[in-house]
């Protein structure tokens, strides 16, 4: 019979993941040079505004068409399925980057973004966020009626990521300080 | 982090950031806190990589109620043996873990990928950044994947890590863990943790694991010996069960339970 459980606390990723969790196309949801791709890619920085080389940033994502995938073969990155998961570590210089398509909205008049969560050394509890696309992918109105962006507080904006002239997005991240990316919580987690 | 927290004569000592962790615990309230607290200035690397606003409630959609699905085109059953990765055996006490991935309403997690890592035994990583004197072990990574079971079970074999000296302050030391990384059903469940070892006396003095203010929450991440799960002249034996929070993916989008 099911009961109600209390979860498992988290804990800091730590320094040492680099060698376990990062693998081999981790950060390509497609191949690289695919029809269609494009970078999702920032800099994860601290409360001094200097970035975070041991950091690790995972995103979720529907397709294009707004599904969510439920295939397996992420781990294995050999071209086949779209599987809407991607794990990248920040570099020496604090950045990521996936190489991904643009997701399109799962509801009828939703916004499309990326979940983001972030670990990092240092951080002793994940994070999660959104990287809503902007208003140039044809979702102005959806982002004018998300519930989450009509949050009170100009913060909310640092949600959206930034269109570069490449076509490519930039959402940077900042844990802390006057550019704090806001972060989220759900039902069910506590803080 | 600064560099005049890294150099010895900067560093607190032990007394001083087990007073600190003192002050921080007589400061909760009696509402027994499940995690960490994120802001935890014992652990001196949080102190610039906390968020400091509070987090914003959404409630879950879209990809967020849908985990990544991994399989068996994405782990190998030998991957869930950390002894085996080499041409010998590695030192160390060798053991298996085991136990039950649930979500919060009880139901098992299934055919879900659990991944962890480790120092060896005598609390060395491989990661390049750890050069403290413990001799590196030719025979162990320390990495570790495998799926659960229809049960939500999981199991690894290794060796037992040993403790390991970091530098957040004077003589400051991790007590044993293993490093786990899960995902649910839905992904506001995915969470990255550690494993201890029971009647650790390190435990006290770690900012790490303290940061966790309630002790019925610390005692959710020590695992319990076993001794059914123990082999004769072959490995010792540890059980450790996970709960992720409760999942928001409708029926449809989880397996069906049994009846």
């Amino acid at each position: 019979m099911p009961e109600r459980l209390t979860a498992t606390p988290g804990q800091t990723i730590g320094p040492f993941f680099h060698y376990a969790l990062p693998y081999e196309r981790g950060n390509q949801l497609v191949p690289g040079g695919s029809a269609g791709s494009l970078r999702l890619h920032g800099t994860v920085y601290d409360g001094d505004a200097t970035p975070i080389p041991d950091a690790l940033v995972e995103i979720r994502q529907a397709d294009p068409t707004g599904h969510v995938p439920s295939v397996e073969g992420s781990l294995r990155r050999d071209g086949s399925d779209f599987t809407g998961w991607g794990r990248c570590a920040t570099d020496t210089v604090g950045r990521y980057s996936f190489t991904t398509v643009e997701p399109g909205p799962v509801r009828d008049g939703g916004a499309a973004f990326f979940s983001v969560v972030v670990f990092a050394r240092g951080l002793l509890n994940r994070l999660f966020t959104r990287a809503y696309l902007p208003d140039d992918a044809r979702q102005g109105e959806a982002l004018a009626a998300d519930p989450l962006l009509a949050s009170p507080g100009r913060d909310v904006e640092r949600l959206v990521a930034v269109r570069e002239e490449s076509g490519d997005l930039r959402f940077d991240i900042h844990l802390q300080g006057d550019a704090e990316t806001p972060f989220l919580t759900f039902p069910g987690h506590e803080a | 982090m600064s560099t005049a927290q890294t150099t010895p004569d900067a560093l607190s000592t032990q007394a001083d950031v087990s007073a600190e962790i003192e002050k921080v615990h007589a400061g909760t309230t009696g509402a027994g806190e499940t995690q960490p607290r994120i802001d935890f200035p014992p652990y001196r690397s949080s102190l610039l990589r906390h968020p400091t606003k509070a987090l914003r409630h959404a409630d879950p959609e879209g990809c967020e109620l849908v985990a990544p699905v991994f399989g068996h085109s994405d782990v190998a059953p030998v991957e869930a043996d950390l002894t085996i990765q080499h041409t010998g055996d590695p030192v160390g006490e060798r053991m298996v873990v085991t136990g039950r991935v649930l979500d919060g309403d009880g139901r098992p997690v299934r055919h879900q990928l659990v991944e962890i890592w480790q120092a060896n035994s005598a609390g060395r990583y491989i990661h390049k950044r750890d050069q403290h004197p413990a001799p590196l072990d030719p025979h162990f990574t320390g990495v570790g994947r495998c799926l659960t079971d229809a049960d939500g079970t999981y199991r690894f074999t290794t060796i037992k890590p040993g403790p390991y000296p970091w530098r957040n302050h004077l003589n400051a030391w991790r007590p044993a863990h293993i490093h786990f990384s899960l995902f649910g059903t839905d992904f506001t469940q995915r969470m990255i943790t550690q494993m201890y070892f029971p009647g650790d006396p390190l435990f006290a003095l770690d900012p790490i694991y303290q940061s966790i203010t309630d002790q019925a929450a610390r005692d959710r991440l020590v695992a319990s010996y076993d001794h059914d799960l123990t082999t004769h002249e072959w490995a010792t034996g540890y059980r450790w069960d996970v709960v992720l929070t409760g999942s928001h993916a409708t029926p449809m989008e989880r397996e069906d339970d049994d009846a």
